[in-house]
């Protein structure tokens, strides 16, 4: 029996996000060794040149084919405006599985494709179970309070987002494998397409480099970092380590950072490689939210904080003292 | 006038823990809510009512107990609500898409507002898939929403007539502003808005709302059953998360903590000497 695999390729500007090729590794999890084929699907704008260079790329890390969707319509990237062109080629392809990164796009895109094709969908998928005649999904509820287990029951093509950070990223196979990229990469008839909705300005709310459901480190901030100035000394501790900056809700809450950095159950779930909790309390809420990371460290003054309870290492102390001391230790570690 | 659905989900409360008893949540005891997202969609049906003019339906598919969170929505200020009694299917994101969309069809409405995720299943699938199903257009996320005439909106050029709606969304930290023509679909995101409490009138009202209680066996004809069985997911297990081994407490000046923390986390390569972690 040989299925084929659709991958939703993501993009941050010209480079393929992690989430994508983490998406390659669940699909070739899903293949199980046998012998389908793991195709991609790429969307942009028609006068992008990089397209080609990322579908080269996916190409390295061991997609076997690439379509390519080129619409003006198609940046900045709308889910109802691609929707039509993936739908068509999921039709053609007859997938038994298509992979979705369940990132902001990812989340509209997904939903909306399984309702389209009247498929079933495992949103935010952490953890994929497959031998070779049956395939489970686990996947965070209550905001990782509790896991449940699913697999699909009705007819293929199968939609599932997985959670970014918890799959490995596919690696680069030879590029010598590849001696005709051209014959594995394909234009996708994108006539007809119409919009539905129009984006008319984009502004940067916060100047991360790193998206936090993407982050391997995260720095945290919460009420005890007492002022948008606190997170300044967070931010360079984020910077020294190559990681993002988020906070808790009492910290949103307080004004000190948007809410776009909140974490817990309302707010962004994580599961970075590292955790450090700075003048976090830590409430139930914000738990749910980052209990699942690798490896949380937790500083705070109070010693009966609940952080402590979940943390790796914990350190009572002042995070204002203790904070930039990290930074310039690390500084000089790698100096 | 515009005539708005609230889709409404009643939903455990953050703040419960959740006990695992025979591989399923243990609801016993525990206390429910409207789910957090879907407050904030409610919220703003009732500034758009307050500064339009608008009819608010609030729909929820869900068990009986579901009747609290409608009646809190009519003791805010909604104007009527509809149960759509389920017991068996409410895991199954199709189905209830399915349930709504047959129940808001025949409604025209302009708007269908509903919460980003559900904090429980966190799948945030049901909306955009009542938005497929009902092909309407969709902004997720949104952190603002102003409703009207391309002229009421300052805005000079529109591809589409009639009304519109402009919303700032939420993309991973970036602010985006988007225009769809209604009907629409809109999902809301932390920040719209701060939603209000029931006032004791309200409640007395709310008690003279009427709230109409549907069976799905009637919403949903012959084709609609075939999509839902071949859209089936099916849960096997509840599972509790991994317990975390203990921690350990790093002791000493907080120059000492610094040091013996880098170091430990250097030992375990969670971060690296050279460069980026």
């Amino acid at each position: 029996m040989s299925d084929h695999i659709v991958i939703v390729a993501e993009r941050k500007g010209t480079t393929l996000r992690r989430v994508t090729l983490e998406a390659i590794t669940a699909a070739i999890t899903l293949l199980h060794g046998q012998s389908g084929t793991i195709h991609a699907f790429l969307s942009g704008s028609d006068n992008d040149n990089s397209l080609i260079s990322s579908a080269n790329e996916l190409l390295q890390y061991g997609v076997h084919e690439v379509h390519i969707a080129k619409h003006a319509h198609f940046e900045p990237y709308q889910a109802t405006v691609v929707l039509p062109a993936l739908t068509d080629v999921i039709r053609e392809l007859q997938p038994k599985y298509v992979v979705i990164g369940h990132t902001s796009h990812g989340r509209e895109l997904a939903p909306r494709l399984a309702a389209a094709l009247h498929s079933g969908y495992i949103a935010d998928v952490t953890t994929i179970e497959s031998s070779a005649d049956k395939a489970s999904f686990v996947r965070p509820i209550y905001a990782g309070k509790a896991f449940e287990r699913r697999h699909f029951q009705g007819v293929a093509p199968y939609v599932l987002s997985i959670r970014p950070n918890n799959n490995a990223p596919a690696i680069l196979v030879e590029p010598v494998e590849i001696t005709n990229p051209d014959e594995h990469i394909h234009q996708v008839n994108c006539e007809g397409i119409q919009l539905s909705s129009i984006v008319q300005h984009v502004v940067k709310r916060i100047n991360e480099e790193i998206d936090l459901t993407e982050a391997e480190i995260i720095v945290a901030g919460g009420r005890g970092v007492r002022g948008p100035e606190g997170f300044a000394i967070l931010k360079q501790l984020a910077d020294e380590l190559g990681g993002a900056v988020g906070a808790s809700r009492a910290a949103c809450d307080a004004g000190y950072c948007d809410y776009a950095l909140q974490i817990g159950q309302t707010g962004k779930v994580v599961t970075p490689k590292l955790y450090i909790a700075c003048g976090i309390s830590g409430a139930i809420q914000h738990l749910a939210g980052m209990s699942q990371s690798r490896t949380i460290v937790a500083i705070n003054k109070d010693r009966e904080a609940p952080i402590f309870s979940i943390a790796d290492y914990g350190i009572v102390g002042d995070l204002f003292e203790v904070v930039p001391l990290l930074t310039t230790q690390l500084r000089e570690i790698r100096q | 006038m515009f005539k708005i659905v609230v889709l409404l989900k009643q939903t455990f409360d953050t703040e419960e823990k959740i006990h695992i008893v025979n591989g399923a949540v243990n609801e016993e005891g525990a206390k429910f809510i409207i789910n957090p997202y879907d407050e904030y969609a409610l919220e703003e049906a009732l500034r758009i009512k307050e500064q339009h003019d608008a009819e608010i339906i609030v729909i929820s598919v869900g068990p009986e107990r579901s009747t609290h969170a409608l009646r809190s929505a009519l003791a805010v200020g909604a104007d009527q609500a509809i149960l759509i009694a389920d017991h068996t299917n409410l895991s199954h994101s199709s189905s209830i898409a399915h349930l709504l969309a047959a129940t808001i069809r025949p409604m025209k409405v302009d708007l269908i507002l509903a919460g980003l995720f559900a904090v429980d299943s966190g799948s945030g699938s049901v909306a955009l898939q009542v938005a497929e199903l009902l092909q309407l257009p969709h902004a997720s996320a949104a952190i603002k929403i102003q409703l009207g005439h391309a002229k009421e909106l300052h805005i000079e050029e529109s591809p589409w007539d009639g009304n519109l709606a402009r919303i700032e969304r939420d993309v991973e930290g970036d602010t985006e502003t988007v225009l769809l023509p209604l009907p629409a679909l809109i999902t809301a995101q932390q920040g719209l808005n701060d939603p209000r409490y029931p006032s004791l009138p309200g409640i007395m009202k709310a008690k003279k709302k009427p709230l109409t209680e549907l069976f799905s066996s009637d919403l949903l004809l012959s084709d609609a059953l075939e999509r839902i069985a071949a859209s089936a997911t099916s849960c096997d297990q509840v599972l509790s998360p991994n317990a975390r081994p203990p921690g350990q407490f790093i002791t000493g000046t907080a120059q000492e903590q610094a040091s013996s923390l880098l170091e430990q986390l250097l030992e375990r390569s969670i971060i690296q000497k050279g460069g980026d972690s």
